[in-house]
């Protein structure tokens, strides 16, 4: 049986080895604005975090992370480059499954730097690595600027790019939109009725804010992607080749460089993959047998845009990933006011590490 | 000791459980005025019963201070997380049929499925500077709903009636609401997406899966069981 103290103690531990890593302690508030999380993360949020509000300040989440608050910190007053600790309790409503904690201590640990992408990825990676050695966990890797570079890639509009980048995050919508541009669902016949020009009969009377100058505009769009070219099933099957790949490390490599004569847009994530290797190898850590799934992070890390990773516990799969992270650079680019600062960063769960250490 | 069954308290919910009990030789009635919320079952053992709102059945199935209630599916969804581990559905009733529908402006023509509101919704943000509204008070449902179908750049505001309405009032660009027949929808200058409904529901007869302790309390659940089910 752990108890708080336990976890404390063991959060203040790895906070402090964080801070012997070059790490400046932060500390950020409970309550955020909730206009923010919001904006970020979408409507979801409401499910995951708890909202609270008051009269003068509106709307306020109690913080389901500290990444935010953090890159927002940084924005206003960090100077570069940076790296920062933190140890404190994040609040996740739970609405389906009453075993998981709404209330939990999350440990982490951030890099602010422009120079060396790989080297920062390495090192929080081995980091986190590191303080979770003892609980012998099945890492996970997989970096989802390969998955942004194919689709950019694609010989299509940029107007189908920038959907299907939108739901990289959400692949049943992705794979949706990808059957549709590759002409392999019909549309309707009221849709054909509309995109080849005809005036739809009971329009109605138009209500609400959106004005009928958007609906012309969209039905502009539709008639204009209906004229576009489907992506060719080759190109599909690159991208499913692609969403494939999963094996350790150095064969996941060869598997994507091979991809990337057939899709040279991949070519330089690629190999932003392979200098990471090397500065993983170089951090003491054994990439011959260290997993990568191309696919990995899809469903659940929705602001990371590179590098991801997870650490499970293999004789526990009920439980949430142990340590989480990966890199952000579009997040803060959004949240910075359009300047972007590279960053990566990581978070360990004390109250999970000190489960599976009892258990053992 | 009785067992406790919670039925609607008022309108034609109530009325159509009295008849459907009524039809299984069950006979719902109130004790005493026609305004006190308790009342006499007769025609098997044991059942004593609890005039609620519909509203608040599955709360009270969840909370085990009923045995059995009569609620729609909608509500069970939306009211209770797991559901499937508080209650259990004994029958449905075959009344109460409403859809839980998203409904948008009738004079969206680019506008057919769940795909076209996701772009419309991306578009909207752009242009207005804030989400695109929907209006529901079922917000578990929908919320869930629209995450599985994978749509976002949406924002719900509760509405908690006349949500038809929200629209033309410029509180809402788009509705999420249960409806029977989608009149009401029409009439306002709505239509339902054509994905169909994200919920089909009706007012169904559940077991409480957390009530019923003592041996007699489950003789007495089985003996009700067989008498509106034979």
């Amino acid at each position: 049986m752990t108890t708080r103290r336990d976890v404390l103690a063991r959060a203040a531990a790895l906070r402090r080895a964080f801070e012997d890593a070059g790490a400046q302690v932060v500390e950020t508030p409970i309550l955020q604005p909730a206009e923010t999380l919001l904006d970020l993360y979408g409507e979801d949020i409401r499910a995951r975090a708890y909202v609270t509000s008051d009269a003068l300040r509106g709307e306020q989440m109690l913080r389901p992370d500290f990444t935010v608050p953090v890159v927002q910190m940084h924005t206003a007053e960090g100077a570069e480059p940076a790296r920062y600790t933190y140890s404190g309790e994040v609040f996740r409503r739970q609405e389906q499954d009453p075993t998981r904690a709404n209330e939990y201590l999350q440990v982490g640990f951030e890099v602010f730097d422009r120079e060396n992408p790989a080297a920062a990825d390495a090192e929080v990676f081995a980091l986190l690595a590191h303080a979770v050695a003892p609980l012998n966990l099945r890492p996970a890797t997989g970096d989802i600027g390969i998955l942004m570079a194919a689709v950019r890639g694609l010989e299509t509009t940029t107007a189908r790019k920038a959907a299907l980048l939108r739901h990289i995050w959400r692949p049943r919508r992705f794979r949706a939109l990808l059957d549709r541009y590759a002409g392999r669902t019909a549309p309707s016949k009221q849709r054909l009725a509309l995109l080849e020009g005809a005036t739809p009969q009971s329009a109605g009377v138009l209500i609400g804010c959106r004005s009928q100058a958007e609906i012309d505009a969209r039905v502009a769009l539709l008639r204009e992607d209906a004229q576009a070219p489907t992506i060719s099933i080759a190109e599909v099957e690159l991208l499913d080749a692609l969403l494939n790949v999963r094996e350790t490390l150095p064969y996941a490599l060869q598997n994507l460089k091979d991809l990337s004569v057939d899709m040279p847009s991949i070519a330089q994530a690629v190999e932003r993959l392979a200098q990471r290797a090397d500065a993983l190898s170089a951090r003491g850590i054994a990439v011959e047998d260290l997993p990568f799934e191309a696919s990995y992070g899809r469903t659940s890390m929705e602001y990371y845009d590179g590098f991801v990773f997870g650490f499970h516990s293999p004789d526990r799969a009920d439980l949430p990933p142990i340590a989480t992270g990966g890199r952000y650079d579009a997040l803060t680019q959004r949240l910075g006011g359009g300047s972007a600062i590279p960053a990566v960063g990581g978070v360990l769960r004390p109250d999970l590490m000190a489960l599976l250490e009892t258990d053992a | 000791m009785t067992i406790k069954l919670g039925v609607p308290s008022k309108g034609r919910l109530m009325e159509k459980t009295i008849d459907w009990f009524g039809a299984r030789g069950v006979t719902l009635s109130r004790t005493g005025s026609d305004r006190e919320y308790a009342g006499a079952v007769e025609g098997v053992e044991g059942v004593s019963l609890v005039l609620l709102s519909a509203g608040e059945v599955p709360r009270e199935l969840a909370a085990g201070r009923i045995h059995f209630g009569v609620t729609g599916t909608d509500l069970v969804q939306e009211k209770l997380p797991l559901w499937e581990q508080q209650v259990a559905p004994v029958q449905e009733l075959g009344f109460g049929f409403a859809d839980l529908v998203i409904a948008v402006p009738q004079a969206w023509v680019d506008v057919e499925t769940l795909d076209d509101l996701d772009a419309v919704a991306t578009a909207f943000r752009q242009a207005h500077g804030m989400r695109l509204r929907i209006a529901t008070k079922y917000h578990r449902l929908v919320r869930e709903c629209l995450r599985q179908a994978g749509v976002a750049d949406y924002a719900l505001v509760d509405s908690q009636g006349a949500t038809e309405g929200t629209v033309a009032n410029e509180t809402a660009e788009a509705i999420a609401d249960i409806t029977s027949s989608g009149e009401t929808l029409r009439a306002n200058h709505l239509k339902i997406l054509e994905d169909g409904p994200l919920l089909r529901s009706q007012a169904t007869l559940w077991r409480s899966r957390i009530a019923a302790a003592t041996d007699e309390e489950r003789q007495l659940c089985a003996g009700f069981v067989d008498a509106v089910t034979r």
